[in-house]
């Protein structure tokens, strides 16, 4: 880590609540050809963006690939050295920090990768891999370290007896556990999710993205949830930052921003995601972007997106698209975007979902969580089953019927616990062969 | 990206059907395909088994595999990695590599045509010609050495015996029909200097060169970004539209196969589970594996912050598999008959949706 | 396609037992038959230099000079009662001087293999991982070394230190071995600089970084022990060329010196009688050449047991 000793601006007077905040950020990367590498371009990656996460909240960071956004994520917790612009932690610019004291700071924040093949030191074992940052910081040794490992792998739903396993032997889902278990090591209070689940098969993306939303709730994470998967990202965020370019182009809680987008660039995202419902995907109003993303060594001027903006071409290429780049700007209450005409975009209906003439999911029927149900309550449910226990089943019906009860267990002990609805891993949900106990019998033949 | 200027000739267009115009036009396809149905299928897979050798054993990566794709229509294959809808797809191509792949059971019928008694030379005429291809990689899928001209012109000039001026012209034509802007000006571009999305296309151009009655996509767009995964899929739709041209579609995610497909199989662990039209399957799944995949996703149309109901464990190893639903490990609503027998397909209330699952039977415990 | 392999190997966790890497690299390497064919080669070479002149039936330098006059007054043809390879016309036995002879080889290879881990790993190591300026000045440095005739600069050397400390140890021989070892580690260093280079972006060492792992510890722990594989190829695969290096060496007369011989200088010396007694020239000729085919064939074991791309498909 190369220490760079800035002279530190007088910080901004920040909220209490802020936990990272990034100013102005640039990330540029130089192009270099030719024998005495000299520079011929730069790829303006990020291209001054300024946003805030707040303690305890999750802010998801869509657009499509090469748009800054992994970048981003990597600069905030100073993995990339920014051009120009700060990124400070809890009110401490990283980029005024000698090597040593980023080395420390490093506990409180932390990274999860998008590939699960890639992001585990193949020649390492699952325990020296989750062991490595409790070394690195003298969190614990001995027999404690040992113990500190076995409630990590526990809580991120693997079975400790694998301490001993190389990450080959493990599937998408749980090497991706693994990942998690190393960055919670620390105890870290800020984890940037890199694309955490868009390397997984669609049945486990949704196991790890439960697990990500119980570790938020129960260890009072904040993430940055960089993703470029617009549902996903409404899933999990409670503000959603839209990047296009290397620039946010729009911002805000995701109940305005995706049911009123203020940014032509976000409708048009909306309306290319496919939604499993054919009437749904019949009924909708689609636009679709011609062409490619521009270069980010020469973005256009203006505004960037006018090259593929359709409100421009509706709108009679005003001139201001051409030569002003909008900042962003307060549509309503925290919902901010960076288009010169965001009221003629809310103001349309194009791209947005039909949200409100849904209301039943078309997964599990009704009939077969009330089968469920009774089941349970007549006692002939297949114990160990997660969803065959009184209270997965109650508590699978009560959420497909709009209402919550309450779990049967107490909050923390909810993790572990086999009846806190379906998606809660048990001790390693995902290998029923290598558990000593299978689940149920003629799991699979071997 | 590839630093491809963006033309100024791309104006952006927006598709705005009234919701009663797009059900009318849903209307009249449906009964065009209705009519196309009756005059038979294009394309019939009857009990088709392919299997690998590993070290480890057999695997049964396909098992008894039937379906039909009628004349025009868009079939969907849907599943997770592993599923074998890649397997199906390449077995009907006859592209399975050999070893370790193995075609062992079953009957391919392409037109009228027994794909599996023909020979190699024959079966090349067949690909390329009859049967064009997309893949999830076009990069990989193009020779970075050839023009892009060239490799759209080779298929054309192998199989429809064209002179090289109407090849060159055919191939314009291709790519202006594939939204390529100013198609004669790069005939002579390698693929390394289009971007992904604009690769797909040239894809596109190849396996429509021939007129092809079918398409095989594998996963064509997982590659892209989604505003360009959408301007591909609006792209093979016309596209397959106009040229009449069949489509089975490989793909993961259940929306796409949503919006694209008139019907769609839902395969698991090397079985079809579930089949049905988009819209009787889509509403009314009759299979927990269907349910849990539908649940599993979060949805931009969704309320927030419902916790998502998934499905526990993985697929199972698909060495000599026990005579027993093969989802019956990971089901919650499994009982001991699931795991003693496996099911069949039966009949949900139309004869094009089946289901592979005893809860769900007439008599079963769910129905 | 990877969906194909995938229900093989990729979602399923392997149910045999827990193995590491390595002792799978082993498990593939004792499938692969020219491997061992080498493996077999290379732990007889190692026993030879080390037992060969205790099972020697002659010492090497001894002139049976009463069975050379015995027969024709030269050379002693092979199969000849008491030297089964015959000898020189010195009536010294052959058998007994190749057996002395792979002693040196296996000196060469150990001394010159150790001097290019010493110099080439760590600098490849340091320009990779720290890139830049850094990276220039070495690489420089190593090209400028990778141009400069390797024979000459041996030479040089040798005469230079000939009269140190160095240049007295082993008959002389150390301070050639170590000549070779200077002038042949810039392979090593390129190929741990570009295995630094792949293996620093990768995620999990991004992940060391952001854990806080030191610098050091990092490129200890993670980089180079992923980028062990090629280095122990390219190390197992060099051995034969310090062999050759050494015998062409002893062949024009620098390094060993008589009455030693090198499988080398045995060549040079009987190539003098090569049409009267052929034996001279082609038993140590074989004996270079069965050397170099075991040292080929386990490097190119190594590298299919560890090439990191097979993994899974076993």
């Amino acid at each position: 880590m190369t220490t760079t000793v800035e002279t530190t601006p007088t910080p901004r007077v920040t909220d209490q609540k802020v936990l990272v905040q990034v100013d102005d950020l640039k990330i540029h990367f130089p192009i270099r050809s030719g024998i005495f590498k000299t520079v011929k371009g730069t790829v303006k990656a990020v291209d001054g963006v300024s946003f805030d996460v707040r303690r305890g909240e999750t802010l998801g960071l869509v657009g499509e690939s090469g748009c800054g956004k992994s970048t981003i994520g990597r600069a905030m917790i100073r993995l990339r050295e920014p051009t120009a612009g700060t990124v400070a932690f809890d009110g401490v610019d990283l980029g005024s920090l000698s090597s040593d004291a980023l080395r420390k700071m490093r506990r409180r924040m932390q990274i999860i990768f998008q590939d699960p093949y890639g992001s585990l030191d193949p020649r390492m074992t699952v325990g020296s891999t989750v062991s490595e940052p409790i070394e690195t910081h003298g969190l614990a040794a001995g027999q404690a370290k040992r113990d500190r490992v076995a409630e990590l792998l526990t809580l991120v739903g693997l079975d400790p007896a694998y301490v001993n396993r190389y990450p080959h032997e493990f599937s998408g889902g749980q090497r991706q556990r693994i990942g998690v278990a190393r960055a919670l090591a620390v105890e870290p209070e800020f984890i940037v999710c890199d694309e955490p689940i868009s390397a997984l098969d669609v049945s486990i993306q949704a196991q790890v993205l439960n697990l990500l939303t119980d570790l938020r709730s129960r260890l009072g994470l904040t993430y940055l949830f960089v993703a470029h998967d617009l549902s996903v990202v409404k899933h999990i965020s409670d503000r959603v930052a839209v990047m296009y370019l290397g620039k946010v182009v729009e911002i805000g809680p995701p109940d305005q921003l995706y049911a009123a987008p203020g940014h032509p660039y976000t409708r048009a995202l909306l309306s290319a995601v496919p939604v499993p419902d054919p009437t749904a995907e019949r009924k909708r109003k689609r636009v679709i972007l011609q062409g490619d993303v521009p270069s980010p060594v020469n973005p256009p001027p203006g505004c960037r997106f006018h090259t593929r903006c359709w409100l421009y071409e509706r709108l009679g290429q005003p001139e201001e698209c051409r030569t002003v780049d909008p900042p962003l700007v307060a549509i309503s209450g925290e919902h901010q975007a960076a288009c010169h005409f965001a009221e003629e975009s809310v103001k349309s209906d194009v791209g947005v979902a039909h949200m409100e003439e849904r209301s039943i999911r078309h997964g599990t029927p009704t009939k077969a969580l009330e089968s469920l149900a009774g089941d349970a309550a007549r006692g002939n449910g297949n114990q160990g089953d997660p969803l065959q226990t009184p209270g997965g089943a109650m508590e699978a019906l009560a959420a497909s019927l709009g209402a919550h009860l309450p779990s049967p267990g107490a909050p923390v002990a909810d993790l572990g616990a086999p009846g806190s609805s379906a998606g809660v891993p048990g001790p390693d949900p995902e290998a029923p062969n290598v558990d000593p106990q299978p689940p149920a019998p003629g799991t699979r033949p071997s | 990206m590839q630093q491809e200027p963006v033309s100024t000739e791309d104006v952006p267009t927006v598709i705005d059907l009234s919701p009663d115009e797009a059900r009318r036009e849903h209307q009249e396809q449906m009964a065009r395909q209705e009519a196309e149905r009756k005059d038979g299928a294009l394309l019939q897979v009857r009990g088709l088994s392919t299997h690998f050798n590993t070290p480890d054993g057999v695997v049964q990566a396909v098992d008894d595999v039937s379906f039909e794709v009628g004349f025009g229509e868009t079939l969907g294959l849907v599943g997770e990695s592993g599923c074998g809808k890649s397997v199906t797809a390449l077995s009907i191509a006859r592209l399975v590599p050999d070893p370790p792949g193995r075609i062992v059971a079953g009957e391919i019928m392409f037109d009228g045509i027994d794909v599996l008694k023909l020979d190699s030379d024959e079966m090349r005429k067949l690909r390329g010609k009859e049967i064009g291809f997309i893949f999830q990689d076009p990069l990989t899928s193009l020779n970075p050495t050839l023009t892009i001209g060239y490799q759209i012109a080779e298929s054309i000039r192998e199989h429809m015996g064209l002179s090289q001026k109407a090849a060159s012209d055919r191939v314009v034509d291709l790519l202006g029909k594939v939204g390529i802007p100013r198609a004669r000006d790069r005939l002579d571009d390698y693929p390394f200097q289009f971007s992904g999305g604009m690769r797909q296309r040239v894809m596109i151009a190849i396996a429509l060169s021939c007129d092809p009655k079918l398409i095989l996509a594998d996963e064509p767009t997982t590659a892209l970004d989604v505003t360009i995964q959408a301007q591909i899929l609006e792209l093979i739709q016309t596209l397959s539209e106009e040229f009449h041209t069949a489509v089975l579609l490989i793909t993961h995610d259940l929306g796409i196969a949503a919006g694209m497909c008139d019907r769609v199989n839902v395969m698991y662990a090397g079985e079809i589970v579930e089949t049905g039209t988009v819209d009787e399957l889509f509403a009314n799944p009759q299979m927990p594996y269907a349910w849990g995949l539908l649940d599993s996703l979060p949805r931009i149309d969704d309320v927030r912050g419902e916790r998502l109901r998934t499905i526990e464990g993985l697929p199972p190893l698909l060495i000599n598999p026990a005579d027993a639903c093969r989802f019956s490990p990971r089901c919650a609503y499994a009982r001991d008959i699931c795991r003693e027998q496996g099911a069949q397909l039966t009949s949900r209330g139309s004869e094009a949706h089946l289901a592979r699952c005893w809860a769900t039977e007439p008599e079963g415990w769910i129905s | 396609m990877a969906t194909i392999s995938r229900p093989v190997a990729g979602e399923i966790v392997q149910p045999r037992r827990s193995a590491g890497l390595w002792s799978d690299a082993f498990g593939r390497l004792r499938k692969n038959k020219l491997a061992l064919v080498g493996l077999f080669l290379v732990i007889t070479l190692l026993l030879t230099g080390l037992f060969g002149p205790i099972i020697a039936p002659w010492p090497y330098d001894y002139q049976d000079l009463e069975a050379v006059f015995a027969g024709t007054g030269g050379p002693l043809p092979p199969l000849t009662a008491g030297h089964i390879l015959g000898t020189d016309q010195l009536g010294r036995d052959l058998l007994s001087r190749l057996l002395d002879g792979a002693r040196i080889s296996v000196s060469v290879a150990l001394v010159v293999q150790l001097v290019i881990i010493t110099i080439g790993v760590p600098i490849g190591a340091i320009a990779g991982w720290f890139g830049a300026r850094l990276d220039n000045i070495l690489m420089r440095f190593t090209d400028v070394i990778y141009a400069f005739p390797d024979l000459l600069f041996i030479i040089l050397l040798s005469v230079a230190f000939r009269d140190t400390a160095v240049g007295q140890a082993m008959d002389g021989l150390l301070l050639v071995f170590v000549a070779i070892g200077l002038t042949s580690w810039v392979t090593v260093a390129r190929l741990v600089r570009g295995q630094m280079l792949a293996l620093k972006e990768t995620e999990f060492v991004e992940a060391a970084r952001a854990i806080g792992v030191r610098d050091r510890r990092i490129v200890m722990r993670h980089l180079l022990p992923n980028g062990m594989g090629p280095i122990i190829v390219a190390i197992t695969l060099g051995i034969p060329s310090a062999i050759l290096a050494e015998a062409t060496l002893a062949y024009i007369g620098i390094g060993v010196q008589p009455p030693r011989a090198s499988w080398g200088s045995l060549v040079a010396e009987g190539q003098k009688y090569v049409r009267s007694e052929p034996h001279l020239v082609v038993f140590p000729a074989i004996a270079i050449a069965l050397a170099l085919i075991g040292f080929t064939f386990l490097g190119d074991g190594l590298r299919d047991a560890l090439d990191p791309k097979l993994k899974g498909k076993q």
